[in-house]
């Protein structure tokens, strides 16, 4: 070890993933509903690259990717659930990785809800 | 990149209950099922509910499972890991409310009041990683030292935050540093002491487990502050996995160049090296260690010298415990006022204490000083089974003494249980109820020490057997109350003159239980009897006539054929015959035979 700037990258390599092993009230809770419906359309990939981007983007110590069953809605599978502390909760639908990767970068990062994607924003009929 | 981390307690507790088969098992069913790409297991050091082990905690949810068997493993990853659902049953039954709900981890009572800072990554991260020491802000402690702070401010920063040794007798470790670094010698050394010698005492054994990096760090930045470059830990064969995991430690901050020549490029070097000792309680004394270290019999030697003047290899030497070593890096990072923010007056910071004895949750919890001794059996602890009456708590293992009831709610620190017969030690806390008889647990301490006693000085190797063989004589309803006296005598005469702090300290336990409990002493002396039942040459065995249904079970168990009687008739014991195992009263469904 040469130097401190060896040492923070090392950390800041590592960080993402150690931090997810931290219990927080306050953290944004994306939810994947992993049920045999939401897996048959697809649910897991969108789940890998939601759980990805975030540590990619260093968000562990504020965003946590989780899994649930079936929401209920099993037409609408995929469905991610974003919970922020204080706020409704987001219910997006039809998903898809590249789909999830913009709900990262835009609402999870820039702190708007993409309402194309949205239960009540999507054109399901 | 993975989703999800699955840990797995890895610490001697859950080893020795199947966590090394569950962790087997977990990788197969997590490759069956084709997440191994996604789902991570890590195994990591102890979480502090030993009674609950095997331990297993699902990130990022957080889902605490206790008691898991290898059985329960498939359906763990099929539910949990592949589908999302909790696995409800295996829950710890502590974090679901009554109303079904989750709760978090740090809402339950064992982990509510704890407050981790030497114990703060056990559990969190994998030890044999040293990059997730590093992800935790691991050796930023030692970079920070050695490029902005000279070895004065160092040691002034560690007066400043008030922590004293965690090993037992609490001398201030800043002291301690500035007396070595005072003197000047072309070598010094910094020695660890991971002698844990205390019966029912594991804190140590956790740190090392759980994160050896910590410790690896701490030595350093001693090293750095006295002037020394090499140091050494004293850790005891009878931890295989701790030496193993210090071991890999070592290495691994090694290649990292955290470890050796010119580190962090500042010019300065460290290295450290493992002895192993053989399990001698006297080699946890200072000056016995550092012989033990130079390779001869491990027995202590007179102060002063001192070792910060002449220690190991006749060189200035600082000997520290592995939890004070813990806590020093996150000292230096979060600095003096934050630890001194936490504790009591003259004791700052937190402790590590060994639950133990007849307690519900036995394990390690790590307080702040000045809680109570209520809230840490009651609340943290989960009180006493059975209903049972609390009535005292042993605390420094064989130097302490036992803390009765009416000081249940002092706030514990070094001087208050000082101020108490007791003594902080190194962590032990064992809980005793009112089957416990207390001349007994005195008795035993007692031979520990005697067992342990290195025979350098008379007080402490012949004074000590004089007072076992006093104590044997009240158990066996032989002795006076002269003899009691002479106990008394002898306790302060030892305590007095014995060289090391094991033969100081080896009259505690029976001092204060004299304080205490001297009513069950003269119970025993003058009544030959032994009020919580436990001393057999007291007791006797006797069938209840009226209770007896004469079913023949306790004759047919009797190891000694000591019970007469015929069936569906009230039996008999023979006191002559019967040998007081207590196999009867397991085995009578009536409730028939008592002891008195």
């Amino acid at each position: 070890m040469k130097s401190l700037a060896e040492l923070k990258a090392i950390r800041e390599r590592v960080q993402s993933q150690v931090g997810m092993r931290a219990e927080d009230h306050n953290h944004i809770r994306v939810v994947v509903g992993m049920a045999t419906c939401g897996i048959a359309s697809g649910a897991r990939p969108v789940l890998t690259t939601l759980a990805n981007a975030v540590q990619e983007k260093g968000l562990t110590d504020k965003v946590a990717v989780t899994q649930t069953g079936c929401i209920g809605l099993c037409q609408y599978e995929p469905i991610v659930e974003v919970t922020e502390p204080g706020k409704d909760k987001i219910t997006y639908i039809k998903m898809n990785p590249e789909k999830a990767l913009e709900v990262v970068e835009r609402h999870l990062i820039g702190g708007h809800v993409v309402e194309d994607y949205t239960l009540n924003g999507a054109d399901i009929k | 990149m993975y989703r999800s981390h699955v840990l797995v307690c890895g610490g001697t507790g859950c080893t020795s209950s199947g966590s090394q088969q569950i962790m087997d098992t977990l990788k197969s069913e997590i490759e069956k099922n084709g997440l191994a790409e996604e789902v991570s297991v890590v195994q990591t050091g102890c979480h502090g509910l030993c009674a609950l082990g095997p331990i297993m905690i699902i990130y990022p949810d957080a889902t605490f499972y206790s008691m898991v068997k290898v059985e329960d493993i498939p359906e763990i990853v099929s539910e949990h890991l592949l589908k999302g659902r909790v696995v409800t049953r295996l829950l710890y039954k502590e974090t679901v409310s009554p109303t079904g709900k989750i709760k978090a981890l740090v809402d339950t009572d064992f982990y509510k009041k704890q407050h981790r800072i030497a114990l703060r990554n056990c559990g969190i991260i994998n030890p044999e990683v040293i990059e997730e020491y590093i992800g935790t802000g691991g050796y930023e402690a030692l970079g920070k030292v050695l490029t902005e702070m000279t070895p004065d401010d160092v040691i002034k920063l560690l007066l400043d935050s008030g922590l004293r040794g965690r090993g037992g007798a609490g001398f201030p470790t800043g002291l301690k540093w500035k007396l070595a670094r005072q003197n000047d010698a072309d070598q010094k050394y910094v020695c660890c002491n991971a002698d844990e010698g205390d019966p029912g005492a594991f804190m140590d054994r956790s740190v090392l487990e759980g994160d050896p990096h910590a410790v690896l760090e701490a030595m350093a930045i001693a090293g750095y502050a006295i002037g020394a470059n090499q140091g050494y830990i004293y850790v005891r064969a009878e931890y295989p996995i701790a030496v193993d995991r210090l071991r890999i430690a070592i290495n691994q901050a090694r290649e990292f160049g955290l470890l050796g020549k010119n580190i962090f490029d500042t010019g300065f070097d460290f290295d450290i090296d493992l002895r192993l000792g053989a399990g001698a309680f006297v080699c946890g004394e200072e000056t016995a260690l550092m012989t033990s270290i130079e390779g001869k019999r491990g027995e202590p030697r007179p102060r002063p010298p001192f070792p910060a003047q002449k220690g190991l290899f006749g060189k200035p030497s600082i000997l520290n415990n592995v939890e004070t070593y813990a806590n020093i890096p996150q000292i230096i990072l979060n600095g003096p006022e934050w630890f001194a923010s936490m504790g009591t007056e003259k004791s700052k910071g937190t402790k590590v204490f060994a639950l133990g004895g007849k307690i519900h949750n036995t394990g390690l919890v790590e307080i702040p000083m000045g809680t109570t001794l209520r809230e840490v059996i009651e609340e943290i602890g989960g009180g006493i089974p059975g209903g049972k009456k609390f009535k005292a708590a042993q605390t420094g293992g064989p130097s302490g003494g036992c803390i009765p009831y009416e000081h249940f709610d002092i706030p514990i620190d070094y001087d208050n249980l000082i101020s108490i017969g007791s003594m902080m030690g190194s962590g032990g806390l064992i809980v005793m109820d009112e089957d416990d008889c207390m001349v007994d647990i005195a008795k035993f301490f007692l031979e520990f020490t005697v067992e342990e006693s290195c025979g350098k000085c008379t007080p402490c190797r012949i004074g000590t057997k004089r007072m076992l063989e006093i104590l044997d004589k009240v158990t066996k309803g032989t002795a006076t109350m002269e003899d009691l006296d002479k106990l008394e005598e002898l306790c302060y005469y030892v305590k007095e003159n014995a060289l090391c702090g094991l033969g100081q300290t080896a009259p505690n336990p029976v001092l204060s239980t004299l304080r205490y409990f001297r009513d069950e002493y003269e119970a025993h002396i003058k009544e030959k009897r032994c009020p919580a039942g436990v001393c057999k040459a007291l007791l006797s065995f006797h069938i209840d006539r009226d209770k007896c249904k004469g079913c023949t079970l306790c004759a047919r168990n009797c190891p000694a054929d000591a019970i007469v009687g015929s069936v569906k008739n009230p039996h008999f014991i023979d006191t002559d015959k019967c040998i007081k195992c207590g196999t009867c009263i397991e085995k009578c469904k009536f409730g028939a035979i008592y002891k008195k």
